[in-house]
């Protein structure tokens, strides 16, 4: 059987895979790393998005020995040390979500959007996140909470991820002015 | 997902031998739709050709002016490429009109050559396909075909090809480079995918062990002005019901250079050469649109599900070439 190396959440790892295994059943079955839920198992819905070097990828929808030699940031690889990812906080602080389970993808394509785009519009976001969807909120508010994250990460405070892999691809543009556009109350992480 | 063995070419040379040695190997690029079918049963290899690891991942420009892209590109990347959006923005923005962006992360440039079409009867393993299972009839035919195609079609099939893309492809003259262990060869884009005929099975030139390597685009004239327009039953993430491809240089108030493609309303990506020919020399007016859109669509065969689209690639034809005239290429 291959074996496959990956860093995960910035963990590496060495797993012998059959090569029909899919990455999210790596992820959560072999690794433990069940923040990342199926979804529609068919590529469509989102929930399962992962960062795959630091670009959003469908994990149900890619094998495992795809990412071979691959850093693979999850949903549970953005908090550091109990706090969150300011995408995570903005999620919490607009409510943008009910169920919950798009959450994690929709987070993960946020971070994604913002690499190319860090301060995308309503437009920008709605169309940037098409390949998630949500069955609850109506999208409202995960559109409110994506623009919300991006001025926390835009306003220099660092409030990077945990694991050492996920920094570049997850932290977004760090630095900067400290001054930025207000993020609001307590949305930056300290 | 049926077991298969797995091997990461270390170069083509290794890649095209491995696929040419084994009738039941294919290659895998992003994935985006092979891992798919093949998690339906519906493409079975023994033997999967991971290429991803060749060095075909780079758009160079060409000392003509022209581009290449490697077949690796991936399709965000290609999207994004200054070179792309500054010389051939249609393709930019038909890109970006597909898929999402997960997808567009992993999907390539060649393996977006090479997906398969979004039919459902063709994902039905209970429904008659021609194209799946040769000989077995076609669902479609006299079933729910509201997003099947009316032109270049035949009695064995009606599946519209999915790809975004390859319409502005069509619309360049791009020129796909494959190699295989008899060598490398150049298939316009024309000629790469092949309507359905009596064998929908076939859709392309190729032979199973040929490798899309790159794909070339000629330097143009007129591609600088040039949009996209995908009109679908909702704003995003759905495949186009129609799309038109097209770049348009005026002088003088007449049509001087014109190139003309259509999806979602065909079995293969469209040029639109009788719509061309139409307009070249001709007044660049509304009416002269209206007129080159009618002459494409004559051909043009409609079942009770997607006659419809007929008029609908009229006006988009119509609208596009409009919105050129007065727009340009999109910002």
């Amino acid at each position: 059987m291959p074996e496959v190396t990956v860093t995960v959440d910035g963990v590496a790892y060495e797993e012998e895979v059959e090569p029909r295994l899919l990455l999210v059943h790596l992820l959560r079955d072999r690794l433990g790393r069940t923040g990342t839920p199926i979804g529609c198992d068919t590529g469509n819905c989102g929930s399962c998005t992962v960062l795959l070097d630091g670009r959003s990828a469908k994990s149900c929808s890619v094998l495992a020995v795809q990412a071979d030699g691959s850093d693979v940031v999850t949903v549970e690889g953005l908090a550091s040390g109990g706090d969150l990812h300011p995408m995570q906080r903005a999620f919490h602080e607009e409510h943008a979500l009910q169920c919950g389970y798009c959450t994690p993808g929709m987070i993960m394509a946020a971070i994604d959007l913002l690499r190319d785009d860090p301060d995308p519009s309503e437009e920008a976001v709605r169309r940037g996140l098409e390949g998630n969807l949500c069955r609850c909120t109506g999208y409202c508010t995960i559109v409110r909470a994506v623009r919300r994250g991006a001025r926390a990460m835009s306003g220099g405070r660092d409030a990077g991820p945990g694991g050492e892999a996920g920094g570049e691809a997850a932290g977004g543009p760090a630095g900067g002015e400290a001054a930025g556009e207000p993020a609001g109350e307590g949305v930056a992480a300290p | 997902m049926r077991p298969f063995a797995y091997l990461s070419a270390p170069d083509v040379a290794t890649a095209v031998r491995a696929v040419a040695d084994d009738p039941g190997a294919k290659f895998l690029g992003g994935g985006t739709n092979l891992v798919d079918l093949m998690r339906t049963g519906i493409e079975r290899p023994d033997t999967v050709v991971d290429i991803t690891s060749l060095p075909l991942a780079e758009v160079e420009e060409r000392p003509d002016g022209g581009v290449r892209i490697g077949a690796l590109v991936r399709n965000g990347r290609l999207a994004a490429h200054p070179l792309i959006r500054a010389r051939y923005p249609v393709l930019s923005q038909a890109v970006l009109a597909g898929a999402s962006a997960q997808l567009r992360n992993m999907a390539t440039v060649g393996g977006n050559l090479l997906q398969r079409t979004r039919c459902p009867y063709f994902y039905d393993r209970t429904a008659a396909c021609n194209k799946r299972e040769p000989g077995s009839g076609c669902d479609a035919i006299g079933g729910f075909n509201r997003s099947h195609a009316v032109l270049g079609v035949s009695g064995s099939c009606i599946a519209a090809h999915p790809s975004d893309m390859c319409v502005a492809l069509a619309a360049l003259d791009a020129v796909v480079e494959v190699e295989s262990v008899r060598g490398v060869r150049r298939v316009p884009l024309a000629s790469f995918h092949r309507p359905p005929g009596d064998t929908p099975h076939v859709e392309t030139d190729l032979s199973p062990d040929e490798l899309v390597t790159a794909v070339e685009l000629p330097p143009s004239p007129i591609a600088a002005n040039s949009r996209y327009r995908k009109v679908r039953d909702r704003a995003s993430y759905a495949f186009a019901l129609v799309s038109v491809a097209a770049a348009l240089e005026v002088r003088d108030g007449a049509v001087t250079g014109v190139a003309l493609a259509l999806g979602g309303v065909a079995t293969t990506p469209w040029r639109a050469r009788e719509a061309e020919r139409a307009l070249l020399g001709a007044p660049a007016t509304e009416e002269s649109f209206r007129r080159a859109a009618e002459a494409e669509l004559a051909p043009a065969t409609g079942l009770p599900g997607n006659t419809f689209k007929i008029e609908l690639a009229r006006r988009a034809v119509t609208a596009t070439l409009r919105r050129l005239l007065t727009e340009g290429s999109p910002a």
